[in-house]
């Protein structure tokens, strides 16, 4: 008991450490440059206190739940060997946690404010509803075919390099055709869709893989989903804003 | 009393979140897989614990951090701060912004050291590497690149580029380290761009966008104001590339300077061996 006290202490500590940066900065920038005193200062300690606690719970259910359920729902996928379920598996995880993401429900809404007000729909509240879903599920299909795409080059072994690069490629061709207003927004929806959940789930399931095929190096082929998943919501939004136009 | 009240409502709408990968998870576990989860209890408590803290998390950035550096944006990109007392800027150079890059700089390195997701990365790649990555170093490499891309996302916002040329001139940088940085930190390279820009990140980002772009002229907050996360995911794959290079470098010195070093002792070695060898001769001969 006194042994698990002491680890929760070290995490503790440790979840401070991680939350010291920002206290100091904003702690800086209140008081030298913009030269005010600290607002309801309860409120913010109790705040931070929590913060600290969070992060704890979180890192230590991290390593409870989220990594082992990853990697052990890869290794069974790998030795029931069917290939089919394994991308359906991936691409229902891509697309379900990100069709529900509050961030990219909020980016999604903002966007189509944007267009509303840059006569790219018409400005009534219904347009501007049915454009934000269109680019949820769009965001959302792009992230579950990034996460097959991931799996299927973690089962055969192809370099992620030249994958990535060829996705940049085509980022690019794209931006030369796709309209100019819908660009920001699809640069910014490829950072918003990987989720705090996710991300764990996301790893563990690729390091999981890479592990349980043979021949195949966690390090190597065991990372990189997230990069696919951070690389294609660029890519169909800017065919939906086409689309859309 | 209230701020329990608070508690439930935010851990109410975590597991509204997370609802979707959970059945997800479950429905393949059962459906497809059906095995029992191994470890199933303690799985189980791993999820519960990972939804109270980041209820918990969430709260007090809602709490404490969230209302003060949102303000601290608006208040750094005011015009009455950039140019005393003026209540609308008529014409701006882009070093009247020094304190917002500064501020973009340091705020994007601190929220990035505390992103759970980066965390959790930054520990799967020590313990996958076997040690050989450090998780600090990490997520203190990507920091860094958060704090680059920030500063001049804001830079790009103050002055007016369109976003493409510095996207795409990133993306060359990115293109040509991975011909030259050690194979083993590509993937991960790549993956440390989409994980930085989640829970802290995002909304204090979102604020500095967004009051950059309403109060310069002839920027347009719906336009101007996206972008910043691009910055933010581009940059840390240079960053952790670029930290690789480096520690390659920095082993590679320190292994020639081993050699010297064990050479001319090997040398000075030989010599005094000589030297005895020569002694010995003599007292020989005599």
């Amino acid at each position: 008991m006194n042994h698990q006290l002491l680890v929760f202490l070290k995490a503790l500590l440790g979840s401070c450490k991680d939350l010291l940066p920002i206290i100091l900065v904003i702690a800086f920038f209140q008081f030298a440059v913009l030269q005010q005193p600290m607002p309801n200062i309860g409120d913010i300690l109790i705040g931070l206190m929590l913060v600290v606690l969070g992060l704890t719970f979180f890192i230590y259910g991290l390593e409870m739940g989220l990594f082992p359920i990853g990697e052990s729902m890869a290794q069974a996928f790998a030795k029931k060997g069917s290939i089919s379920w394994l991308l359906t598996f991936a691409f229902c995880l891509g697309f379900g946690t990100t069709v529900a993401e509050p961030s990219l429900i909020a980016v999604a809404d903002e966007a189509a404010i944007v267009a509303a007000a840059g006569g790219i729909i018409t400005d009534t509240l219904e347009s501007q509803h049915s454009y934000a879903d269109g680019l949820r599920f769009t965001v959302a299909f792009a992230v579950g075919l990034a996460i097959v795409i991931g799996v299927l080059r973690i089962i055969r072994g192809w370099p992620i390099q030249y994958l990535i690069l060829g996705g940049y490629v085509v980022v690019v061709l794209m931006t030369i055709i796709a309209p100019s207003w819908i660009i920001g927004i699809a640069y910014d929806s490829g950072g918003v869709t990987t989720s705090t959940i996710t991300v764990p789930l996301v790893t563990a399931l690729g390091v999981g893989l890479a592990s349980a095929i043979k021949g195949r190096n966690p390090m190597i082929d065991g990372f990189g989903l997230i990069a696919f998943a951070s690389l294609t919501p660029m890519i169909f939004v800017m065919i939906y804003g086409m689309v859309i136009s | 009393m209230s701020l329990f009240l608070e508690f439930l409502a935010t851990l109410k709408e975590t597991v509204v979140d997370v609802l979707p990968i959970l059945s997800i998870i479950l429905g393949f576990q059962l459906l497809v897989i059906r095995k029992p989860i191994p470890n199933i209890k303690q799985v189980g408590f791993g999820f519960i614990y990972v939804l109270i803290g980041l209820a918990l998390f969430l709260l007090g950035l809602e709490k404490a951090l969230f209302p003060l550096g949102k303000m601290m944006a608006e208040q750094l990109t005011a015009p009455e701060f950039i140019q005393a007392g003026e209540q609308v800027l008529t014409s701006i150079h882009w070093s009247d912004y020094k304190w917002v890059y500064i501020f973009a700089a340091a705020i994007g390195f601190s929220t990035t050291i505390a992103e759970p997701s980066l965390i959790a990365v930054a520990i799967k790649a020590e313990e996958v590497s076997g040690g050989a990555i450090n998780a600090n170093s990490l997520r203190i490499s990507v920091a860094i690149g958060v704090a680059i891309g920030i500063a001049l996302g804001s830079y790009r916002i103050v002055v007016g580029h369109p976003i493409h040329y510095y996207i795409i001139a990133g993306y060359i940088v990115v293109v040509i380290q991975t011909f030259y940085c050690p194979k083993l930190i590509v993937p991960l390279a790549y993956d440390s761009g989409g994980v930085t820009t989640s829970t802290v990140t995002v909304p204090l980002v979102a604020a500095l966008g967004l009051g950059l772009a309403s109060t310069i002229p002839g920027r347009s907050p719906l336009i101007d104001g996206f972008g910043l996360i691009a910055f933010a995911s581009l940059f840390p794959i240079i960053a952790v590339m670029a930290y690789a290079q480096l520690t390659e470098a920095k082993a590679l010195l320190a292994k020639q300077r081993l050699e010297k070093r064990n050479r001319s002792k090997i040398e000075k070695r030989n010599d005094k061996l000589k030297q005895q060898d020569s002694i010995k001769e003599s007292k020989n001969n005599r």
